[in-house]
């Protein structure tokens, strides 16, 4: 290669790696702002604020879902499998919430490790099916599943 | 090798090729994407959680994953104009950034489209979400920049440099889903492992993401020849070509 192209490439080469160090430090040290929400376990920790707006998220815990039969009222416990943190809602959750699936709540936590949402969005997870494999898989993992599944069924229809 | 690396660099050399690349680009990549988008909207099992509404992948990831693509292309094109100073990569750079914001837009609307059924909003400040948007900005600026320097030479250098800094969002936005915890669910198809989705479902949209890889093929050339024709409109072989053609 030309001399001068290779004094050139390098120079290029050294800006690309100077930007990425940059702006990797910056994601690094904003990490926190970055994050969407707190995972249980770091509310567990005390590393999430007390009532200030912040958003929780994690796996809906099954059988966890509590509906009061008066008014929109759902109590739920999200959990990601090391700690849980107890949810309160009151309103209309989205069509795809469900125990045993993602949700992202946006509220307070009160002084009692409850938190208080305001917003609950659903989140989807990577892993898409057919209906009738669906259907197939829970028929093989016998009555329990398919009981568990009944369950979520009316919770989704509620 | 070099040699063709240098051929490459002669506008009417690439002008030649391109005429005679582009109805193959352009039919296999239309019949390719046809039949991707209507075998994944019309045939394709609906997904067991969300019904049929999860059919806009078939537009959305072909999208997203273009738009990223064109970007590292354009950034390879960039490092050529700098070190080479080669003008055709240059002419590449000017001719797909507009595709490429496209191409983030739709992204960008469709996963909005999508996320108010599944997730319950439009838009959440998430790590994807974010970058991406920031994407759509750096084609902004990659045309704006470009549109802004009248001499040629300085404006391919500066659009170049920028093309450049911009290519460190895009592993920002490839890893955005693991390093961070976001609302978006993080990618569905790896590399390394099965995609977690069934065969009728990842065959169609296999077919769609090669489709518009292959037209994007096919704009790109045809928008770099228009290019070639503007900047060369005072050669000897560009007025022979318009005489041919005009006869």
């Amino acid at each position: 290669m030309h001399p001068i192209r290779k004094k050139r490439l390098t120079i290029v080469l050294f800006l690309l790696a100077g930007v990425s160090v940059a702006v990797g430090l910056t994601t690094y040290a904003l990490r926190q702002n970055i994050n969407l929400f707190y995972d249980p376990s770091q509310i567990a920790e005390g590393e999430a604020p007390v009532d200030v707006r912040i958003r929780a998220g994690g796996m809906v815990e099954e059988g966890s879902v509590l509906r009061d039969p008066e008014s929109l009222r759902v109590e739920f416990k999200v959990t990601d499998f090391t700690s849980s943190v107890l949810m309160e809602y009151t309103g209309i959750l989205p069509d795809l919430f469900a125990e045993g699936q993602g949700v992202v709540a946006m509220g307070r936590l009160d002084g009692n490790g409850r938190f208080v949402a305001d917003q609950v969005l659903a989140k989807h997870d990577e892993n898409y099916m057919s209906p009738e494999v669906n259907e197939a898989l829970e028929k093989a993992a016998g009555k329990r599943a398919a009981m568990s599944d009944a369950e979520s069924e009316s919770a989704v229809s509620y | 090798m070099w040699q063709i690396f240098h051929k490459l660099g002669s506008p009417k050399w690439f002008f030649g090729i391109a005429s005679k690349l582009m109805p193959w680009l352009l039919w296999v990549g239309a019949a390719m994407l046809v039949a991707g988008i209507v075998w994944g909207l019309g045939f394709a099992p609906k997904d067991y959680l969300q019904g049929n509404s999860y059919r806009i992948i078939f537009i959305h990831v072909p999208a997203a994953f273009l738009a990223q693509s064109v970007y590292i292309m354009m950034a390879v094109a960039g490092l050529v104009t700098l070190v080479w100073r080669m003008k055709l990569a240059d002419v590449f750079v000017r001719a797909v950034a507009p595709v490429g914001a496209i191409l983030t837009f739709l992204a960008l609307f469709t996963g909005a489209v999508w996320g108010k059924p599944t997730w319950g909003t439009w838009w959440i400040w998430d790590a994807r979400l974010t970058s991406m948007l920031i994407l759509l900005f750096l084609y902004f600026g990659v045309m704006a920049l470009g549109a802004a320097i009248s001499d040629e030479k300085s404006s391919a250098r500066a659009v170049a440099v920028l093309v450049l800094v911009g290519v460190v969002n895009i592993p920002i936005i490839k890893y955005s889903v693991e390093w961070w915890n976001t609302l978006h669910q993080p990618a569905t198809f790896k590399l390394t492992e099965k995609p977690s989705m069934p065969a009728e479902m990842w065959v169609p949209l296999l077919l769609s993401v090669l489709g518009l890889y292959l037209i994007f093929g096919w704009l790109a050339c045809l928008r770099m020849q228009t290019e070639i024709l503007v900047r060369e409109g005072r050669t000897r072989w560009v007025k022979e070509l318009v005489q041919a053609r005009g006869n």
